[in-house]
């Protein structure tokens, strides 16, 4: 009696561990970008043309105030701008299989163009992209590519570069943080723009990064941000999907924040400084246009296009009430320099953590290069697995 | 000062998953294993953020997150109990519906904002050096759920109820023989687990968090169902065991900002594999403490 209740027990406890893995497990996106090149092959005429609609799909949902946002705002402008087409959305798409089963669905319901929105949902385009070469794909972010698979992306980390010269300048104690996802090239990099940028008003700043293993876990995003307030912290940064908790939480205990991927100004009238944010509207018109006119092969878009500062893709959010006069003409002057490309926020030298140099003297690396980036800067405080 | 904070963090991200262990160990007290408590935790989670936008009130809030906890849980109850289901597969069930129910409930809250509830120092006790920061500047719905424990400890071990609550969940039979109606006691029970739960949500989502996003319990309502086997069902065990989770949340936390070597991969593991490691060194020190009756339905004669 005592011994089978005994393998019971153990039984059940094994077994509610394995699924408290299994549920958390779930909520973390595997982070594993490997780049290549365009595959080869499919020979179907002009991705994009012919349909009666386009689809786009969301890893989360329309209001995050974040990356969900900023897409869909985009698809907004799409609908207004091709009133005859009808405009299929899907939220809360999971990065698996699932992606391909909806994908498929807004197919047989017409679309020829697709926008899958999230980096997760790379691997499904592919294998859909593959099956129906009649179909346009712009995915966001991604790293890969196809024949009727363009990526698109903006070079966010410019106006990170902006918000970290923002927060070092309006900081006292020279200690930023900075709330991060996982480790994969985009996240890293405006890890180290921000850094740059504060490093290029306050030598001393450090930025302290942590990761929170999920797009959007507001419970560890709080815990993140009162950890990193608690340890001296006066300015949080993120990169995060949902960006709500970070900001409120921050106003909350006094302290500075700038935002990402959408304006959350209206979340934190005291301590929001600037954001760095998409405008996807004119891109996604654009890029529409370009598939339904048939030239979406030999177009910018057809392999991994990115919207600049200067291309107004990505842009830095107006200041908030507290940044003086002085901070805001300095930052502006340098928003300008980066657009007339006398400033890179790259430039070389650039050292890693460990005090090696990743960027010579001299060098300003291209997009493409720095999306290659696997290390983080020195002056950031935190470390990513090897 | 670093212990200092990380034992703060611990008693933040700790308390919602507290809440629902003691709610689980009530259920669990009189018999019934329910793995819906992640549904529960959501629905309470998003009902009480819900309530809590429409009437400024946090308060009320908790009352509705309380009861939505309370309503999904009723369904568990339902099928368990009066249709024979299988408890874990139930429970599982539940836990899903609670996912799927809330996101599509909620899509609309995702971008409100809420007052909530906010730290409240106690005058005196948050002045205390080490001990004030940790214990004593929380939110008013933390301070009632760790005095909660021990009121729970006092019914469970020293009242009448909490007799009758337990024999429920050890030997069914003697109860229906003394003329109380198991079936009755575990309904009761299970209610009382689904609006614990739902209370541990509207912590998360009303005090701890002041959002509300899809799934925001990210696999806290599980952690609690395994914490009150870690607990033996013991409520300051499980109390305990919550907050040696939120520790281990907000050290991996902390020791990621030293710049320490350590991959961030690793140190999200460090949870689990801390109450995993309890877990087996509690299995190999004690006795099953586990209620008899646990996971079986009372069929007897008249019971129906």
């Amino acid at each position: 009696m005592n011994h089978t209740r005994k393998a019971f027990r153990t039984t059940l406890m094994l077994g509610v561990l394995a699924l408290s893995m299994l549920v958390s497990a779930c909520s973390q996106p595997g982070a594993a970008p490997s780049p290549s090149g365009a595959a080869e092959g499919g020979e179907a005429a002009a991705p994009g043309t012919g349909g009666s609609a386009i689809g786009f799909i969301f890893v989360g949902t329309k209001d995050d105030h974040g990356y969900n946002q900023a897409a869909y705002i985009g698809s907004e402008a799409v609908e207004q701008a091709f009133p005859d087409m009808k405009v299929l959305r899907s939220e809360n798409v999971p990065e698996t299989a699932e992606a391909e089963r909806v994908m498929e669905q807004m197919i047989k319901n017409g679309a020829k163009i697709i926008f899958p929105t999230s980096y997760g949902h790379l691997e499904p385009s592919l294998n859909v992209a593959k099956r129906h070469p009649d179909v346009a794909f712009f995915h966001q972010g991604g790293l890969k590519t196809a024949d009727n698979l363009g990526t698109y992306f903006g070079t966010i980390w410019e106006p990170n570069y902006l918000a970290g010269v923002t927060a070092a300048q309006m900081s006292k104690t020279g200690k930023l943080g900075f709330i991060v996802s996982v480790p994969i090239p985009q996240v890293l990099l405006n890890v180290n723009a921000f850094q740059l940028g504060a490093q290029s008003v306050n030598p001393d700043a450090t930025t302290s990064v942590v990761f929170t293993g999920s797009w959007c876990d507001p419970g560890q995003q709080a815990n993140a941000a009162n950890s990193l307030i608690d340890a001296g912290a006066d300015v949080l940064g993120q990169h995060q999907d949902c960006t709500k908790t970070v900001i409120e939480t921050a106003e909350r205990r006094g302290v500075m924040s700038v935002g990402y991927h959408t304006d959350a100004s209206a979340l934190a009238p005291e301590g929001w400084l600037t954001g760095s944010v998409w405008n996807w509207s004119d891109l996604f018109v654009d890029m529409t246009r370009t598939a339904i006119d048939g030239s979406f092969k030999g177009s910018i878009y057809d392999g991994k296009y990115r919207g600049m500062l200067k291309d107004d893709v990505v842009q830095l959010t107006d200041f908030g009430a507290s940044v003086p006069e002085d901070v805001r003409t300095y930052v502006l002057e340098q928003k300008q320099a980066i657009i007339d490309g006398t400033l890179h926020p790259f430039a070389g030298p650039v050292k890693d953590q460990e005090g090696n140099v990743k960027i010579e003297e001299g060098a300003e690396p291209d997009a493409e290069e720095l999306e290659a980036t696997d290390y983080l800067v020195e002056g950031v405080i935190g470390s990513i697995p090897k | 000062m670093m212990i200092a904070d990380i034992l703060t963090g611990a008693i933040r991200s700790g308390t919602s998953v507290m809440l629902a262990s003691q709610g689980e160990l009530i259920s669990e007290r009189a018999g019934v294993i329910n793995l819906g408590t992640e549904g529960s935790m959501l629905c309470g989670a998003l009902g009480g953020f819900a309530v809590t936008v429409w009437t400024g009130n946090p308060w009320l809030g908790v009352l509705a997150g309380g009861i939505a906890g309370m309503l999904i849980s009723a369904i568990h109850a339902f099928l368990v109990l009066a249709c024979g289901a299988n408890q874990l597969a139930t429970g599982l069930t539940i836990m899903f519906f609670g996912m799927g129910v809330t996101s599509f409930l909620g899509r609309g809250f995702v971008s409100e904002q809420i007052v909530g509830f906010n730290p409240v120092p106690i005058p005196f006790l948050s002045d205390i050096p080490f001990i004030g920061g940790i214990l004593f500047n929380h939110d008013p719905l933390t301070y009632l759920a760790i005095l909660f424990v021990p009121c729970l400890w006092y019914v469970l071990f020293r009242t009448r109820l909490g007799i009758v609550l337990r024999a429920t969940g050890e030997r069914q039979e003697v109860l229906f023989a003394s003329g109380i109606n198991p079936k009755l006691v575990r309904y009761l029970a299970v209610l009382a687990g689904g609006f614990l739960a739902g209370v541990g949500g509207v912590q998360l989502s009303v005090a701890f968090t002041h959002s509300w996003v899809e799934n925001m319990t990210q696999g806290r309502g599980v952690v609690a169902v395994a914490l009150v086997i870690f607990a033996s069902w013991m409520p300051a065990r499980a109390m305990l065991g919550a907050y040696l989770f939120g520790a281990a949340q907000a050290l991996q936390l902390t020791v990621q900002q030293q710049g320490l070597p350590i991959s961030p991969f690793f140190l999200f593991m460090v949870p689990y594999l801390l109450t995993l490691a309890a877990l087996l060194i509690v299995e190999r020190k004690q006795r099953s403490l586990m209620p008899e009756s646990l996971g079986k339905v009372f069929a007897g004669d008249g019971a129906r």
